[in-house]
């Protein structure tokens, strides 16, 4: 067995990319090695830097085994005559290079063949990997490549050395003009040369004696040194941040971190501001002091071994001093024209060239706005629809400021911030200002299903107007997301409408929100009907997909909810059947009553189908056997406790009472037979399990409960 | 330590030492354009030299404008005139990055000190219908240079590829000066009096000056109509060039290599400089900025193909999804799928 070494050297691999190219490689390396032979159980080990994707791989055969091969000949008819070979049994032994004598008899339904056996020798490994692996390296999918020579090859960034090594032989393969040899790079600037790897296993220790690390322990490494810096400064913490941390992970092939300083008088400046310059704009970390308030330092990793004399430093500091500076720049400036004035500007501003300008959105948002107040505030629920409005009216104003020009990532909370340090109007009282920036602030929320929704509830019905009207917009235009084209992120909107509702536990229905929504956008009414249909399905797409990755319910779950009789639009109430149906469903009474049901809409779609009159209600006087009676009494009887149940949201309760008519219908299925002759008799009982089926579908179509068993094959019994 | 490595002291000296750094590997030494570009990548010897497959290597200072950027001389980080140094490897070598870093150490960094990154930026000009891929090179946290591998330019796949390099001079220079303000930058010093002349005083003028014209005082209608008529004297020559294309069916006459093409691309470039105006002045709507950059965009375009055909006599195929040899070559990825 062999250790296989492959390297694919490179310019700067974008960071964003390197995780992603990584598993690919390795993935396509091992299903190489395994369909060619190669390997069984492939023990394998990735090695990433901006620089370089590797895979380490050990137990890996010297060659392909050999394999036996039959080849089938000409028919023994032809073969042989008069029990002597003729022709073409000399010319095939010939072809497989055998004796006559070791040719063999195979039956076949076609009759017999002469046949041999042949072993196929198996290829050396390093002859199979030079001629199969560079297209592997071509394949690997790339967000966005390049190409760099005349010959065409793509990759992200232009490929400058491979290895590819069998302990330690050369594999001779080539790609791109670049012929594989056994020599790496080191650290651009620590130690900028050549270094050979004398075997396979020796990489990771190799390239470490030239200043590059793998990617754990350069990870390792920034925690440490982050930590180490933080702790020169008492009661310090760097602010945890994955998301920059993967990133400068991947920027650095030997990370070290430097702690700087900035001038405290930047703190005036909200901290929203300051960490996103921070993050977003210089990847620096941001720390803060013992209360969890940000301080004036940062972190920043390097890539490099250290900064003894403090010139990186001071270099980062200068930076970063420049850019706050910018930052208190267009806070200053943006002072001068109040919020309140810049709605009017917002009349220049397209939000989209076919639905008109912000100013517009705004109008319509607020309209929108009001009236969604308006339901939450009559179903009871504490709200203040004059600051929605006011919020809905200022929401998009900060759109002209040159700070969201710059960073425009802070779009909305630039406008909260504002709203709370202007006097929007005179007669406001400062708490009702507060709760006006608030929602303002808020209301681009939720960006993922990660993210939390609005904090207020005013926040929350903006937030949601504002996504309905974009959403309606779109569809009006013919704009609706298809596949995995989604350019104005609507989806993620939708999705955003969802959760907004189902965590206020808002009484707004899908319906609702977008009838109106699409009211305010031109079109005849037919069309407003027509996108309002697919309006609808999309957003009950959206709610599946809220139930089923959110909330984490079954698919036959979701599935159930939303097939039932219930209005599938009323998100709160759809969530709280989901739950309720997972909390009983593991419940034997639940299962067996679920398969009855299965078997009942079977019954029921078969007879409907052949053209028989199913009545609307049974009719007891007509029944015959016990069993129908006593099932058509429980139906009575539980119906109106499922409904009483159902009006208080009691839905586990319901689902409890309607799994404990388990038993009168399985004995009604034992006793009694549905499809009999006397046909007034055929249709009491049809109408019996008709009502059965409507009135306990109310919660969920149980016949969508996948439940392991054989329940398909009893239901095709009738 | 080797006093020609030392720190360069002024800002003339490093203009100058990155020169000749580069005058020594084999580049031409333009001298700046002489219409009004907003950045290096638009002055002909880059625009256009780029196209074709005739290798080239050229290095110049391109004084680079952009109107809205102008901030009356006040900001300390931003310009409305700021200094590119532009080189274009044409074909990249191997070792461009080596290359590259080497032309940092010779303006008196030393790299050893220094926390250099490759972060990924990628770099689209909708108005030349250009794009390529690449880098800001990251020098302590500063963005010091563009490094570019072009792909396309006026909507033609290039044969080969060029690397171009753009240096922010004035953001170099304070680094090296350790200046918080460009302003402050010493531009020169007199050898014989040890006087200085900053930044400042060459050029806070000239930002002043013409912010107030950029934002305040430029005749927007006379902009529109300058636009129209650069626009159309444009057209016109990109018109009669393609007739003369159709007339010959063996384009190798003097008629089509001495066609003004080159004056086309300076009204060109007066277009994009008019329009830059007209939008620091305000004038243009969102709605119609798309319009106004797709007009520029079809001149640009026009004459990028129309200078391939002059080159070559012919005019370029069609070149939306890359080059012809690459997609015959590029490996397949079914091929993977099959063995899973």
């Amino acid at each position: 067995m062999s250790n296989f070494l492959f390297e694919i050297g490179c310019e700067e691999i974008p960071a964003r990319m390197i995780d992603n190219a990584s598993a690919e490689l390795s993935r396509r390396v091992r299903e190489l090695l395994i369909h060619e032979r190669l390997a069984d159980a492939v023990s394998l080990q990735e090695f990433s830097t901006p620089r370089r994707l590797a895979v380490i791989v050990s137990g890996v055969s010297q060659a392909q085994p050999d394999i036996e091969e039959q080849v089938m000949g000409p028919s023994l008819k032809v073969a042989y005559k008069d029990g002597r070979p003729a022709a073409p049994a000399v010319a095939f032994a010939g072809k497989v290079g055998l004796d006559l004598s070791k040719l063999e008899k195979v039956t076949t339904p076609k009759g017999d063949y002469l046949a041999a056996k042949i072993i196929r020798k198996g290829r050396p490994a390093s002859e199979v990997l030079a001629e199969l692996l560079p297209r592997e390296i071509g394949a690997i999918y790339w967000p966005k490549n390049m190409y760099w020579r005349n010959t065409g090859e793509r990759f992200v960034r232009p490929v400058r050395w491979l290895i590819a090594m069998l302990d330690d032989r050369v594999v001779p393969l080539a790609f791109a003009g670049i012929h594989a040899s056994s020599k790496s790079r080191g650290h651009r600037i620590l130690a900028d040369r050549t270094v050979e790897i004398t075997a396979a296993l020796k990489f990771a220790e190799t390239l470490c004696s030239v200043k590059v690390l793998d990617q754990s322990a350069r990870r390792e490494r920034i925690r440490k040194e982050l930590d180490a810096a933080a702790r020169s400064l008492s009661g310090a913490r760097w602010r945890e941040d994955k998301t920059l941390l993967d990133s400068v992970v991947n920027l650095t092939e030997f990370p070290s971190a430097i702690l700087g300083n900035f001038d405290r008088e930047f703190l005036e400046l909200p901290e929203e501001v300051l960490v996103t310059v921070m993050r977003d704009h210089q990847k620096y970390f941001a720390v803060e002091d013992a209360s969890g308030k940000l301080a004036p330092h940062f972190l920043a990793v390097l890539n490099t071994d250290g900064d003894p004399q403090g010139i990186i430093r001071h270099g980062h500091e200068r930076v970063l001093r420049a850019r706050f500076n910018d930052a208190r720049f267009f806070w200053q400036t943006d002072q001068k024209v109040p919020l309140r004035e810049r709605v009017e500007l917002l009349k220049h501003v397209t939000f989209q060239k076919d639905l008109g300008s912000y100013y517009d959105k705004t109008l319509r948002v607020q309209r929108l706005c009001s009236w969604l107040s308006e339901i939450v505030r009559q179903s009871g629920m504490q709200i203040r629809p004059g600051v929605v409005h006011k919020a809905a009216c200022l929401a998009k104003a900060d759109l002209t400021t040159e700070l969201v020009k710059e960073f425009t990532e802070l779009q909305g909370i630039v406008g909260g911030l504002y709203a709370r340090a202007q006097q929007l109007d005179p007669d406001l009282p400062e708490n009702t200002r507060f709760a006006i920036a608030d929602a303002i602030y808020d209301h681009y929320k939720p960006q993922s299903m990660q993210d939390s929704v609005p904090r207020t509830i005013e926040g929350a019905v903006l937030s949601v107007g504002d996504k309905a009207d974009s959403i309606a917009g779109m569809f009006a235009l013919g704009l609706q997301p298809t596949g995995s084209k989604d350019p104005f992120a609507l989806r993620r909107q939708a999705n955003g409408i969802v959760k907004i509702v189902a965590e206020w536990k808002l009484p707004l229905t899908i319906t609702e929100i977008f009838k109106s929504t699409r009211a305010g956008y031109p079109g005849s009414d037919s069309e407003k009907t027509k996108t309002l249909t697919l309006l609808y399905s999309f957003m009950r797409e959206r709610q599946e997909f809220y139930l089923r990755e959110a909330k984490g319910f079954d698919y036959d779950t979701v599935r159930a909810v939303m097939a039932s009789s219930a209005d599938p639009d009323n998100i709160v109430e759809t969530i709280a059947r989901a739950e309720a149906v997972a909390a009983v469903r593991g419940s034997e009474d639940f299962k067996q009553i679920s398969i009855a049901f299965k078997r009942i809409k079977n019954i029921l779609s078969q007879v409907r189908d052949a053209g028989v009159d199913i009545g609307t209600d049974f009719d007891l006087p007509v029944m015959q056997e016990k069993e129908e009676k006593i099932l058509a009494k429980e139906t009575r009887r539980v119906s109106s406790q499922v409904e009483q149940l159902q009006k208080e949201g009691r839905y586990i309760d319901a689902l409890t009472e309607i799994s404990k008519l388990r038993p009168a219908v399985d004995s009604f299925f034992d006793k009694v037979m549905v499809m009999v002759e006397d046909a007034g008799l055929r249709k009491t009982r049809l109408a019996l399990l008709a009502v059965l089926l409507k009135n306990f579908s109310t919660i969920a179509d149980f016949s969508e409960i996948v439940t392991e068993g054989k329940e398909s094959k009893e239901s095709t019994k009738q | 330590m080797n006093p020609s490595k030392s720190n360069p002291s002024t800002f003339q000296e490093l203009i100058l030492r990155l020169q000749s750094f580069w005058a020594d590997r084999g580049c031409v030494l333009q001298q700046p354009y002489d219409v009004e570009v907003g950045a290096g990548t638009m002055a002909p010897e880059t625009f256009l030299r780029v196209l074709g497959p005739q290798p080239y290597k050229v290095a110049y200072v391109q004084p680079s404008r952009r109107p809205a950027d102008g901030r009356y001389g006040e900001n300390p980080n931003r310009l409305y005139k700021h200094t590119q140094l532009q080189v274009i490897l044409k074909p990249p070598p191997e070792n461009v990055q080596e290359v590259y870093l080497q032309s940092l150490a010779a303006t008196g960094i030393d790299l050893r000190q220094h926390d250099i990154k490759f972060e990924e930026d990628n770099w689209e000009s909708p108005t030349l219908g250009a794009w390529g891929i690449g880098w800001q090179v990251m020098l302590d946290g500063l963005e010091v240079t563009q490094f570019t591998y072009f792909q396309q330019c006026g909507g033609v796949d290039l044969f080969p590829i060029s690397a171009e390099l753009t240096y922010g001079l004035e953001r170099i220079a304070a680094f090296l000066q350790d200046k918080d303000s460009i302003y402050d930058i010493v531009w020169s010093r007199d050898p014989e009096t040890n006087r200085i002349t900053t930044y400042g005083d060459v050029r806070l003028v000239e930002e002043q000056q013409f912010s107030v014209y950029n934002f305040e005082v430029a005749d927007v209608e006379k902009a529109w109509r300058h636009f129209e008529l650069y626009e159309s004297e444009c057209r016109a020559l990109l018109n009669k060039q393609a007739a003369l294309l159709d007339k010959m069916h063996a384009p190798d006459g003097a008629g089509l290599t001495q066609f003004p093409l080159l004056p086309a691309y300076d009204l060109c470039l007066n277009c994009s400089h008019l329009f830059n105006i007209l939008d620091a002045r305000g004038a243009i709507s969102v709605t119609e900025r798309v319009g106004v950059i797709a007009r520029v965009r079809t001149l640009a375009v026009g004459i990028a193909k129309a200078y391939v055909a002059q080159q070559h006599g012919e005019i370029p195929g069609e070149t939306e999804a890359g080059p012809a040899v690459q997609k015959k070559s590029r490996p397949k990825q079914e091929k993977m799928s099959a063995m899973s």
